[in-house]
């Protein structure tokens, strides 16, 4: 096989592209976030956020050379190992972790911190993806195929969520998506959309009606329902998942009450209605809002904001980054952001479906579902569609871990598609 | 089968943008709360000004403290005036004043406030508060005043002003910025550090108007301003206010030292000015008057001027001519023999008649002797080997060096040694004959009032001194600089001193100084004449008192007034009696004193450029000293004795 052909003329220039283009507009942004007009700061100054950005932004290439340099079978063949050594760090962490903001979940390494969770991701998508190489395994006929992938999921997991971390944790939902596509059931993440709906809905109104909502609508369908269907247990059928719907909606308040965090309760509140608690929780939701929605079509101007600064917006350079893009750059600067993401995605499942190995395409849908939730819960949560969970802008937000952690899942899975066309279908 | 899946994953990964897009057109393009929100509910980070700290007297007499006073800032591009006429009206400000700060605010930024009134005082503020609220765009500051109890003390405390361009580029590290106070001169500029405290940031939230809506996140981030520290002084205000009204109407100085700690009791820099009138808002007129004053009130002359010492330097002659053995207590000299002049006056036939009658060949032999203590035969080596000896025993009273008060400017003068004739003559082409004049405090040394008032003390303490300070005592722990609390010593031993000191007290009760004496307080002194160029001699009178337990050190200047019993003498016993006995028993020389108006002999250098009067003398005096050659065509000049010249000398000078 001729593996020596440059890398450079298979690799997929598009998400390349799309790669440089985030970092970029990202460092601009958090540069934006720290400047303070009174003290003239730098862009290139390492005692702030966008001076270290662009560091972690030097480490990164250096890491996606690396990357590239080494054998595409790697990663297929150390996929546990890597996962191990993940679990480990993760071990670690809980021990001899340094706590930043109330989670105990970075390892101090001389000036620098590194949040093993952020590599978890990386770590159970080759896991995963290892497990799904082999052909006999099936996920739409048997259930004992499921028990390792849950087990893979929930030891991570679990770690993360004793170091108190649970917005990283909440991004393994993303691996609903290589499931989907490898085989589950639809009713299985369908149930899943539905039941968050059915949450949400329950806290804006009053149960009762919504029980007499559900129940007149089981009627319509039941009435709709072709006899034959009706006839062969399509009754019963809606009449179960009906009662099971009601049952969510009285098991809400239940859910609120004893299962969730204080904290975690009222961000899903905040959610429903910000203005429930404006100077606490719901301030960061009603400022972000502000922030974004001062900026108009175009944007108050690079480092013209005013919302962004200060500490307005709080975490604006880590989590809070998009704010900067739209109160600077206005619907001009977030559209941009919005459709290199879903380009992104959308060009990353299709690399993953031009993969001969089944390694490849698990591997490229859990990078494109990943990318896809932390964009999802991000953005989600700074325009008012999704409660605040401290998850960063992939590419964007400031902080090395994450962006190392992102930079290398992408690129792994970008040196195995340029392998590709010497590489045997397997599955 | 599943192939298929990809379009349902990548429609919802659509669906999700296009939810996103539309979620962001409508809260950025169609929903105007958003950015009606923003602009009318914004942050600002109000910096806070602390206020400085206060001076205390040495009785804990407050001198200065702050009063608080607006500024009026202004932001060009929201400013809003539509009814200019009124606006102006309620400022008090002419049409074209209104369009140039406008102007200049503009330069400065459009959308960043910049000051367009400063300094409004507590009633005025008030009386335009309301009406100010009419016209957005304006913003008021809290800013504070440097407010003095006295009309006193104004260049040693110093003035505080807005810090210049130069002053803000050269900063070490940057901690101010355009538009902040910084202490300029004194007190206030060496002590910048301690007074200024810690500046504070405050969040607030502002509307539109810039009306204060509340503190931000419950002042959450706020930083407090730390007030700058008080300092205490060892200055006596009420004897300071008296040395004051002595010296209206006269050109000079008083420094009074507490001996025991070297605190400055009293500084008087005289003509001075009230400290008030640049502590308002017409700093820079009032500034701008002060410098174009022909007699230089910001001149501080008890630090800055420089002076022949005359004869009160023979005390320092006596003192070493003893220590170094060259005379014992009972010598005695005649007139004999020697080349400067002398007044008649009973036989001195010992150092303590000497120093009474300040007998000038007396100390041209002590300082003949001590030149040529070395016994080397060649006169030119032995005159260049005495000479440094003789500088650095007298170096050790401060002479020829900066004594390093807390206060900015202060005069080296000067103190000659072999280098310095070296430079005029050459190397060993000088002797004793060239440098006599010195021995009378003539000639090439040039001392500070602050110098001569610390001989005062030295003599007073009978041989050391301590650093003579301003502030002793910073913050509440009244901490006193390490510096001020080391006792210099001298080098000559107590015992020395008394015969001089005998002498001192000779000279008040029945010497030069015997006019001034004051009725049940031992006081020593010492007059001297200072000659100059510009006109009269300088009264120059050195004491301390009481002679055995020595509370206050003296030294009066006062130019042009002749012999030192004259004016500086009186006036020196008086501050003396006012201090230590809180009031002054002769009336009438306390009012001739004050009534004494010299400003008709006060010769200033140049009537052409009056705004350079005593300080281009000085620093013609630092940089090129006087020729010491009598037949220089300089010192030919008809009227000017020069000091070396002995023709010139032989006439009786030393009252």
């Amino acid at each position: 096989m001729p593996e020596s052909k440059p890398i450079t003329k298979n690799v997929d220039w598009l998400v390349v592209l799309i790669y440089i283009a985030c970092l970029v507009i990202g460092w601009l942004n958090i540069y934006a976030a720290v400047y303070n007009p009174e003290a003239h700061t730098s862009m290139f100054d390492l005692s702030n956020n966008a001076g270290k950005q662009l560091m972690w932004i030097g480490t990164a290439a250096l890491l996606i050379i690396c990357i590239l340099v080494i054998d595409y079978k790697f990663y297929e063949t150390f996929s546990f190992v890597i996962y191990a050594v993940v679990i480990f760090l993760l071990v670690v962490v809980l021990f001899a972790g340094s706590n930043i903001n109330g989670s105990r979940s970075w390892i101090k390494l001389g000036g620098f911190s590194l949040q093993p969770a952020e590599f978890s991701k990386l770590a159970i998508s080759l896991a995963i993806s290892k497990y799904l190489s082999d052909p006999a395994i099936s996920l739409n006929r048997k259930l004992k195929d499921y028990y390792p992938i849950m087990g893979i999921i929930a030891l991570p997991a679990f770690l993360i969520l004793l170091s108190n971390e649970t917005g990283s944790m909440l991004v393994f939902a993303s691996f609903a998506i290589v499931l989907y596509r490898e085989g589950m059931p639809g009713f299985i993440p369908a149930i899943g959309i539905i039941g968050a709906a059915l949450l949400i809905i329950t806290l804006l109104f009053v149960k009762w009606y919504i029980a007499g909502a559900i129940i007149v609508i089981a009627g319509l369908v039941v009435w709709l329902m072709p006899v034959m269907t009706r006839r062969r247990g399509g009754l019963w059928a809606t009449i179960i998942i009906a009662i099971g719907m009601i049952g969510i909606v009285f098991g809400v308040d239940f859910f609120m009450n004893n299962v969730l965090q204080k904290h975690q309760r009222g961000r899903i509140m905040v959610l429903l209605d910000p203005d429930s608690d404006p100077r606490g929780i719901g301030w960061n939701v009603i400022q972000s809002k502000i922030a974004i929605g001062s900026g108009g079509m175009t944007g108050k101007g690079f480092l013209q904001g005013t919302q962004t600064k200060f500490d307005f917006v709080p975490e604006q350079s880590t989590d809070f980054i998009f704010c900067t893009v739209g109160e600077e750059h206005g619907f001009a600067g977030t559209a941009v952001v919005v459709l290199l993401f879903v380009t992104l995605i959308s060009r990353l499942v299709v690399l993953a479906e031009r993969q001969r190995s089944r390694f490849a395409r698990v591997y490229g849908y859990c990078v494109a579902g990943i990318i896809f939730f932390h964009f999802l819960v991000n953005v989600g949560m700074t325009i008012g569609l999704m409660p605040v969970i401290g998850i960063p802008l992939p590419f964007f937000s400031y902080g090395g871990s994450s962006l190392w952690s992102f930079s290398v899942l992408l690129f792994i899975f970008l040196k195995i598609d340029a392998q590709r066309p010497f590489t045997l279908s397997r599955g | 089968m599943l192939e298929s899946r990809r379009f349902v994953i990548i429609g919802f990964f659509a669906l999700v943008g296009v939810i996103y897009l539309l979620r962001l057109f409508y809260l950025q393009v169609l929903d105007e709360s958003y950015s009606i929100e923003s602009s009318s509910n914004s942050i600002k980070r109000v910096t806070e000004i602390p206020f400085r700290g206060q001076i205390y007297d040495r009785y804990g007499k407050l001198i200065v403290y702050n009063t608080p006073v607006y500024d009026l800032l202004v932001t060009p591009n929201k400013a809003r005036v539509d009814d200019t006429l009124r606006f102006c009206q309620v400022l008090g400000i002419e049409r074209r004043d209104f369009d140039s700060l406008m102007t200049a605010a503009s330069a400065y930024s459009r959308v960043k406030p910049s000051l367009f009134l400063r300094q409004l005082s507590k009633e005025d503020f008030a009386s335009i508060q309301d009406i100010m609220v009419d016209y957005s765009g304006f913003e008021f500051a809290k800013s504070s005043l440097r407010t003095y109890t006295a009309p006193t003390l104004a260049n040693t405390l110093g003035y505080v002003s807005e810090i210049t361009k130069g002053q803000l580029e050269r900063q070490e590290e940057p901690y101010y910025r355009q538009g902040d106070y910084i202490g300029q001169s004194g007190v206030e500029k060496i002590y910048e550090n301690e007074l200024r405290g810690k500046r504070g940031t405050k969040f607030v939230m502002q509307n539109v108007n810039g009306v204060y809506k509340g503190p931000w996140k419950g002042g959450e981030l706020d930083t407090m301003a730390v007030a700058g520290e008080n300092l205490h002084t060892g200055l006596d205000l009420e004897v300071q206010q008296y040395a004051d009204s002595l010296m209206v109407n006269k050109v000079g100085s008083v420094v009074a030292i507490e001996p025991k700690t070297g605190q400055i009791i009293s500084m008087v820099s005289a003509p001075t000015y009230d400290p008030n009138t640049l502590a308002s808002r017409y700093f820079s007129k009032n500034f701008a008057a002060l410098v174009r004053n022909p007699y230089k009130p910001l001149f501080n002359r008890p630090v800055m001027a420089s002076y022949r010492p005359g004869s009160t330097f023979k005390l320092i002659q006596a003192l070493i001519g003893l220590q170094e053995g060259v005379i014992t207590p009972g010598s005695g000299f005649t007139h004999a023999n020697c080349p400067v002049g002398c007044h008649n006056h009973p036989a001195t036939s010992t150092v303590a008649l000497g120093v009474t009658h300040s007998c000038n060949p007396y100390f041209y032999n002590v300082f003949r002797r001590l030149i040529y203590k070395n016994n080397i035969k060649n006169t030119f080596r032995a005159s260049a080997v005495g000479l440094d000896a003789w500088h650095d025993d007298i170096a050790k009273f401060g002479i020829g060096q900066r004594l390093g008060i807390d206060l900015p400017s202060e005069y080296k003068g000067n103190l000659p040694n072999k280098k310095y004739y070296d430079r005029f003559y050459g190397e060993y082409r000088w002797k004793f004959s060239n440098i006599y004049s010195l021995s009378i405090g003539e000639g090439e040394l040039l001392i500070t009032p602050l110098k001569m008032a610390n001989v005062a003390a030295i003599i007073a303490n009978r041989g050391y001194f301590y650093t003579p300070h301003v502030i002793h005592g910073v913050g509440d722990k009244r901490a006193v600089k390490q510096e001020y609390l080391e006792r210099h010593e001298t080098g000559v031993e107590p015992h020395n001193f008394e015969p001089v000191i005998e002498g001192m007290i000779g000279a008040v009760e029945a010497g030069t100084a015997r006019r001034s004496r004051v009725e049940g307080i031992s006081i020593a002194g010492k007059t001297g004449t200072s000659q100059n160029k510009r006109g009269d001699d300088h009264s120059i009178f050195i004491a301390f008192a009481p002679v055995d337990d020595p509370k206050i050190a003296i030294a009066v200047f006062v130019e042009n007034a002749g012999a030192g019993g004259s004016a500086a003498a009186p006036i020196a016993n008086l501050i003396i009696e006012k201090y230590l006995s809180r009031k002054v028993t002769n009336k009438a020389l306390e009012e001739r004193m004050m009534k004494l108006d010299l400003m008709s002999k006060v010769v200033l250098p140049t009537a052409k450029k009056p705004a350079a009067a005593d300080s281009t003398k000085k620093k013609t005096e630092q940089t090129k000293p006087v020729n010491p050659d009598p037949n220089s065509p300089e010192n030919r000049r008809p009227g000017v004795p020069h000091p070396n010249n002995p023709a010139a000398m032989r006439k009786p000078v030393t009252l």
